[in-house]
């Protein structure tokens, strides 16, 4: 029965790119602590990715693993010391085993950049006399193994494989086993089929068969018996060495192995036993060559096709428990509301009150439990930032503790995915512009050692992050000169320094002065500042010079649920996001004026804040008789300030926000709609378009007049 | 006993004939609703019909054009309504008890979505196989042609087919301030 594997193909990638996270988490984990538990853990992901690769046949990733698992294997045993020339190898290997499996998951061939770090590795693990002074010059290893591949030492092992019948029910599959130990070097194999009963008696579930396999490999005893071991006990084994000998491989070797194979019928197999045999053949070739780092590609690779994937969420079994005892209440409140309903009588009335406030009551947990199945920790989007700092660090000299607070803070997926960018940017600028060199810290009377915390927790309705440094902080002169240079200000203008400050997320604005690989460019903050702006949440900067600077991130926990502000404006009611809201003012008790193309502003200190009266922006139908009544509502979006004129206002309550644009199109002024308590269907302003349509009107009204 | 068994059987088997060639017959060509859009008939395939509601005032959208009369809630999600009198410029658009809204779907793009639809009232629902459905005569109609089909008789009285893609066409609504918001 053949069974269609690539229906399990997306689990496997999910798994295996979680499995690679929590490697690079533990590797970066094991150079602060080098405790064993972090190596078995990285063990683990590596096993699990390899024997998923093998069985799907992604034989590539398979054979790359294998030669990974098999240097974490020594370190495991402590036979290898954790050297961070090997952490940065196997950091390089998540690296670029993440490419393999983005290609993979593409449908893509898999390049072969992988093979340098394959013979890389097989150099390391050849070296088996390697102390633990040599590794840590890698200049010398190269040498080293540069000479001992000459005459390279192989073992030849004879083993005997008699599984028992019932091998092929445990779910091991020989043919897999004899993959594996092609990969480690040539193999032949010789089948004995001695046992096999006649056609009539054979019980096509068992196995008969018994293999004599003859193997030469660089590797040990134990690494040969590793691929037994999860048959070991079902099967007589015998594995014996013949010693070392010197061979230098050639075709009759690269024969033997297909002789061997063929015997199995198995063409795929022969394949892939070439295949790899060639990969070694690689090693022997250039044995020479150096570690060079593998190239950005992967990672672009993966930016690129994440769009092409569907989404999906892991959610802990515990709150869809929750979800269940809550449906299961509800259906108990819904019974006794039916029961009470069929023969009701005007004394059961407190029974029926009751019964419906338990039901209220169930629907907003319920609610509220749905929506946090979306939710994830923070930890998703932090986890990749201390391999960040840790590369970008050592790329720019400078010593910078990473510390994480609140990793265990929740917030939804789509606010999460959408995160990511703009708190890597501004971790790198805490590293590349906070953080002064070690020279100008000690200078400062510093420690060596610059700190970066990122902190997350909840606040209201918000989840707070803070992107902390202690380096030399903003320096408000700078940003104002470079801001006169620029033309963005006149000289002369007193303006707070806070205010100076945040002007570094306008567009086009870096005050490094040199222009560096890792920011500067003065894109990037801008761009931060509009993300987090369209996720609804805002930045704020605030630095003290010499002392460090805070960034301080404000996000909606979800994008689905809103605070409010009903207002009314003639007979429409309208929600204003309760966040924009500054002040609210009588009509009576203001001032107001008109300016430039006849538009009504309110004069509030300094400014001027224009009027919008929504019946006639967005031209309601209404009998209003006189103008003077209601109130304004300051409102403030990406800085700029209007005064909305509305009639009343309401109440304040979260609202589910629902898109326009399912079934309509995106209307300006309009972020989407909302669905009322009655069941009535209220829109959702959306601050920055209606100021910008109300700015645009004006400068259109300009142009006419001139 | 197998022959009474037998005899059943070949009556079952006859019955279930029967109801085939019903249902063939009824499946000749398509099936419309028709409805009342200020004196005059039109039709629409019944299959891009989802449902008919009563009359009820929606919410009103910002600068909506006249026929626009804006988004009710559709058990959860927003759908627009469109007054079709003021569409095809019907000089009263009364809103009385009969005056229904048709919820039809219509692929826009990739996506299918839903619009009311505000009508004076049902009528019917028919068959009419393909080939009885005629070409729009040039003269007559003050409908925009883009929102007509064809014309069909129905028991001695004429019905327009209304061309949905174009009708229901959000690229053809013409509605100030829309589409620039998330740029």
């Amino acid at each position: 029965m053949e069974i269609d594997l690539s229906q399990f193909h997306a689990v496997f990638f999910e798994e295996s790119f979680e499995g690679l996270d929590v490697m690079e988490q533990e590797l970066l984990n094991l150079e602060e602590d080098t405790d064993l538990e972090n190596v078995n853990t990285i063990f683990r992901a590596a096993h699990s990715i390899k024997g998923g690769s093998a069985t799907f046949s992604f034989g590539q990733v398979a054979e790359f693993t294998h030669v990974m698992e098999t240097l974490l294997d020594e370190m495991r045993d402590g036979k290898r010391a954790i050297s961070r020339e090997i952490i940065d190898l196997l950091l390089k290997s998540v690296d670029c085993l993440r490419g393999m499996l983005n290609k993979l998951q593409d449908g893509d061939e898999v390049s072969n950049d992988y093979v340098e770090l394959v013979n890389y590795f097989n150099q390391l693990l050849n070296n088996n006399s390697v102390s633990t002074e040599q590794v840590d010059s890698s200049d010398a290893r190269g040498g080293n193994s540069g000479s001992s591949f000459q005459g390279e030492s192989l073992n030849r092992f004879s083993i005997l494989f008699a599984p028992e019948n019932y091998i092929l029910q445990t779910g091991n599959e020989p043919i897999r086993m004899f993959k594996e130990l092609s990969s480690l070097g040539s193999l032949q194999v010789e089948t004995d089929l001695s046992k096999v009963p006649s056609f009539a008696d054979l019980d096509p579930e068992l196995c008969f068969i018994s293999w004599q396999l003859k193997l030469d490999t660089g590797m040990d005893q134990l690494a040969v018996k590793e691929v037994f071991e999860w048959v070991e006990d079902d099967c007589k084994l015998e594995i014996t060495s013949f010693g070392e000998e010197n061979i230098e491989p050639d075709d009759t070797v690269d024969q033997g192995v297909e002789q061997g194979v063929e015997k199995i019928e198995n063409p795929q197999v022969e394949n892939t036993a070439a295949e790899s045999f060639s990969t070694g053949d690689n090693t022997l070739v250039e044995p020479q060559k150096k570690l060079v780092p593998i190239k950005k590609e992967p990672a672009k690779v993966a930016a690129a096709k994440k769009s092409t994937t569907t989404a999906s969420i892991r959610v802990g079994i515990d709150k869809v428990d929750t979800l269940i005892d809550l449906v299961g209440e509800l259906v108990i409140t819904q019974s006794m509301l039916g029961e009470l309903g069929d023969n009701f009588e005007m004394s059961k009335v407190e029974q029926l009150i009751n019964g419906l406030r338990e039901l209220e009551a169930n629907t907003r947990e319920l609610q509220e439990s749905v929506m946090r199945i979306r939710m994830l920790p923070i930890g998703f989007v932090f986890n990749r930032l201390p391999r960040m700092v840790r590369d970008l660090s050592a790329q720019l000299g400078k010593k910078i503790d990473l510390n994480i607070i609140g990793e265990d803070t929740e917030l939804d997926k789509t606010v999460m995915e959408q995160i990511g960018d703009p708190l890597t940017h501004l971790v790198r600028n805490a590293l590349d512009h906070g953080v002064e060199s070690i020279e100008k810290r000690l200078a400062a009377g510093k420690s060596e050692t610059g700190n970066v915390t990122l902190t997350a927790f909840h606040q209201g309705g918000n989840i707070i992050i803070e992107i902390k440094d202690d380096g030399a902080g903003i320096d408000p002169q700078i940003i104002y000169n470079k801001a006169v240079e620029k033309g963005m200000i006149e000289d002369g203008i007193d303006i707070p320094s806070e205010q100076i400050i945040s002007m570094i997320m306008e567009p086009g604005f870096s005050t490094a002065e040199v222009v560096s690989d890792v920011s500067g460019r003065g894109v990037g903050m801008d761009v931060v500042k509009r993300n987090i702006n369209n996720l609804g949440g805002s930045v704020d900067i605030s630095s003290v010079l010499g002392e460090g600077t805070t960034f301080t991130i404000r996000l909606p926990l979800t994008l689905a649920i809103l605070d409010g502000q009903l207002v009314r404006s003639a007979n429409e009611i309208y929600v204003i996001p309760l966040a924009s809201i500054v002040e609210s003012i009588p009509l009576t008790s203001i001032q107001v004026t008109r300016i430039a193309g006849d538009m009504p502003v309110y004069k509030n200190d300094n400014e001027y804040i224009p009027i919008v009266d929504l019946c006639d922006e967005f031209e309601i139908m209404h009998d209003r008789q006189t103008s003077n009544e209601g109130l304004v509502a300051i409102v403030e979006g990406e800085n700029r300030k209007i005064a909305i004129k509305i009639d009343e206002l309401l109440g304040q309550q979260q609202v589910v926000i629902k898109s326009l644009e399912s079934h309509y199109k995106s209307l300006q002024g309009v972020s989407g709609a909302t669905i009322l308590g009655d069941g009535r269907v209220s829109l959702i302003l959306d601050i920055v378009g209606l100021s910008k349509r109300s700015v645009e009107r004006v400068s259109q009204k300009k142009n006419k007049v001139a | 006993m197998t022959a009474d068994i037998q005899d059943i059987l070949n009556e079952q088997s006859e019955n279930l004939a029967a109801l085939n060639r019903d249902i063939a017959e009824e499946d000749k060509g398509s099936q419309f609703l028709s409805f009342d859009i200020g004196g005059e008939e039109f039709a629409v395939n019944i299959l891009s019909v989802q449902e008919i509601r009563g009359w009820e005032h929606p919410t009103f959208l910002p600068n909506s054009p006249v026929y626009i009369k804006g988004v009710l809630n559709l058990r959860g999600t927003i759908v627009p309504v469109m007054d079709l009198r003021n569409r095809f410029r019907f000089k009263r658009a009364d809103y009385l008890d009969t005056t229904v809204i048709i919820i039809l779907k219509h692929k826009n793009g990739e996506k299918e979505r839903l619009m009311g639809c505000v009508v004076d009232g049902v009528s019917d629902v028919f068959n009419m196989e393909d080939s009885d459905i005629g070409e729009v005569p040039s003269y007559g109609s003050g409908v925009d042609s883009r929102f007509t089909a064809g014309v069909m008789t129905v028991s001695d009285h004429a019905v327009t087919l209304l061309e949905l893609s174009n009708l229901l066409n959000l690229d053809l609504i013409d509605h100030p301030y829309t589409g620039v918001a998330n740029v």
